[in-house]
């Protein structure tokens, strides 16, 4: 990997690190409404200033880093493992289940992704349970379509041949020869995917979709504190700076993975 | 050729009844009863019991959806619930704002972003294409609503040279175009760099050189021409999920457009304008991919020669 992979890696770990020691770190409540306090700028008692509530930024945006890093990480898991099976079990059965399984894809892939989103977010109970389920519901389908088409590619391999003359049946050849050939391209989806999801995140969280206040996002901390960009910047300048820092990072490992992998730049990707 | 946008026209009617039905199961889920809504908490059971077979409430779930796809048909979106207005003619209203704000921000990506594409290929490995590659990495990564909001407070609220917001002219139209430009800047330099270094490596570009045709002419000709048609493609994605309401920046920056219309609902749970907009949102988007693909078609003969035979 190279050095921009490797250090944009780090910057993840570290912004992870940070964010699950940030009791350690800050010695304020991220949610304690303190009404001395409100709208003071960076210094030496806050270091990025507080909010319109007087709550301290550093902590609401270390405590936001834990919810929306966590949230997008666990939707590029729970989007890679549905597309894996699906990629694989369509390639590999082919027929009426493959065309039934990709006109469904085909169906997910039809709506504009934001507002799917939305949909999904307004249909179901607010909550990151939510957020992350429509980010799923939104991701799943390009891994499948993507999973797929490499599969399509590996039934035709000498190995899988070899597998089948030894008498394995469908299920082992899918699971111990297809599966392990498929994780690094799907690895290096999740990572780009990854980046979008952040996004995403930010962006239902900023239309009051996400987690509900109090709790912290950083989509939301920018929302609640635009009105007053004019008068204190810093509530509106560092949630945005921790959005864009860990979406640069995710893309740019997610590139770094496939110049290593040396997938294909395709299409889905 | 006919053939070709006839079938992808019948392979749009499972999608759209896919999409329908979304919205429609989005109606049965929605806590409280829709009569209740149409008569108010205080009318007589029969009152309530009549209007209830009216809209066939007391029918199968799948009657009711054969009466709502009756309905849209109709163009019939429902009123919203706050405002009592056709959710219909706000969305007509609004829709040419929309479409004023995608076109001005293609017209600012289309050209920066394919000029510099052209300029990281050219100049593929050197220090000119990591620079061009990093940005273009980092405006991909912004959030549009903060960038937006750090525009506004740059070029409308302290150097007063724009107005911060509201939907009118020129002068009201440059901040949320270039807002909604960046992430498409970026993803046309993305694409537009791949397919000309692919195209750079392909024999016939060597061929033009041997025969000694010069930089420039290689370069429009034989390069840009064939990189057009993936660069048209971007363009035309893009721009179908500008038309789907840029929900974000129009919010920012107050633009009087389906986005915000989406937005308004959203925050009022106004779920007749929230539909209504997913809905049209969702058919714009669908159709400008269907459109691209036509121009696809007729733009390149290679694949108008696969794309017969499948």
């Amino acid at each position: 990997m190279g050095l921009t992979g490797k250090i944009s890696f780090g910057i993840l770990i570290l912004i992870l690190m940070l964010s699950a020691a940030s009791p350690l770190i800050v010695p304020f409540d991220p949610d304690e409404i303190d009404l001395d306090s409100i709208g003071q700028s960076p210094g030496a008692k806050h270091p990025l200033g507080t909010d319109n509530k007087g709550r301290d930024i550093l902590a609401r945006i270390l405590h936001g880093g834990k919810i929306s890093i966590g949230i997008s990480l666990l939707a590029a898991v729970v989007s890679m493992t549905i597309g894996l099976v699906m990629g694989l079990v369509s390639g590999y059965a082919g027929g009426k289940v493959d065309t039934a399984l990709m006109a469904l894809v085909d169906l997910f892939l039809s709506f504009p992704s934001f507002l799917l989103a939305i949909g999904i977010s307004i249909l179901l109970p607010s909550g990151i349970y939510t957020v992350m389920i429509a980010l799923s519901a939104v991701g799943w389908a390009s891994f499948a379509r993507l999973i797929r088409g490499h599969v399509l590619s590996l039934k035709e391999s000498v190995f899988v041949e070899a597998a089948r003359a030894l008498g394995c049946d469908g299920t082992r050849i899918v699971v111990v020869h297809l599966l392990p050939q498929c994780i690094p391209l799907a690895l290096v989806m999740a990572g780009l995917k990854a980046g979008g999801y952040v996004l995403t995140e930010a962006g239902l969280s900023f239309l009051g979709l996400g987690a509900q206040p109090p709790t912290a996002t950083w989509g939301a901390m920018i929302s609640a504190s635009r009105v007053y960009i004019n008068s204190s910047p810093w509530m509106v300048l560092f949630p945005g700076i921790m959005i864009a820092m860990t979406a640069i990072c995710f893309n740019l490992l997610g590139d770094a993975l496939k110049e290593k992998y040396d997938v294909k730049a395709g299409a889905d990707l | 050729m006919k053939i070709f946008i006839l079938r992808r026209f019948v392979l749009l009617l499972p999608l759209l009844l896919g999409i329908t039905f979304m919205t429609f199961s989005l109606t049965k889920a929605l806590p409280g009863d829709p009569v209740y809504n149409i008569v108010g908490e205080r009318s007589t059971p029969e009152v309530i019991e009549k209007i209830r077979r009216e809209v066939g409430a007391d029918k199968s779930i799948l009657r009711q959806y054969a009466g709502y796809l009756a309905l849209l048909l109709q163009g019939e979106f429902g009123r919203s619930l706050f405002t009592n207005r056709k959710v219909a003619d706000d969305i007509l209203m609004k829709f040419p704002n929309t479409m004023r704000l995608a076109f001005a921000a293609m017209l600012l990506a289309a050209p920066i972003g394919v000029f510099f594409g052209f300029i990281s290929a050219k100049n593929r490995g050197r220090l000119t294409d990591k620079t061009i590659t990093m940005i273009s990495v980092s405006a991909i990564s912004l959030p549009v609503f903060w960038s937006g909001l750090l525009l506004m407070l740059l070029f409308s609220l302290r150097l007063r040279l724009l107005p911060p917001s509201g939907t009118g002219g020129i002068p009201y139209l440059i901040l949320p175009a270039l807002t909604l430009s960046l992430p498409a800047i970026a993803t046309l330099v993305r694409v537009t760099r791949v397919t000309v270094i692919d195209i750079m490596d392909m024999p016939f570009i060597r061929t033009a050189r041997a025969k000694g045709i010069t930089g420039t002419s290689v370069n429009l000709v034989h390069i840009f021409k064939n990189a057009l048609i993936p660069v048209i493609t971007v363009i035309g994605l893009e721009f179908g999920s500008y038309l789907n309401g840029a929900v974000l920046t129009e919010t920012i920056f107050g633009w009087d457009g389906i986005g915000r219309y989406a937005m308004e609902g959203i925050v009022k749970r106004d779920y007749p304008v929230i539909m209504g907009s997913i809905l049209i949102g969702t058919l714009v988007f669908v159709l400008m991919n269907l459109i691209v693909d036509i121009i696809y078609h007729y733009a390149d003969p290679r694949v108008r020669l696969h794309g017969t035979d499948r």
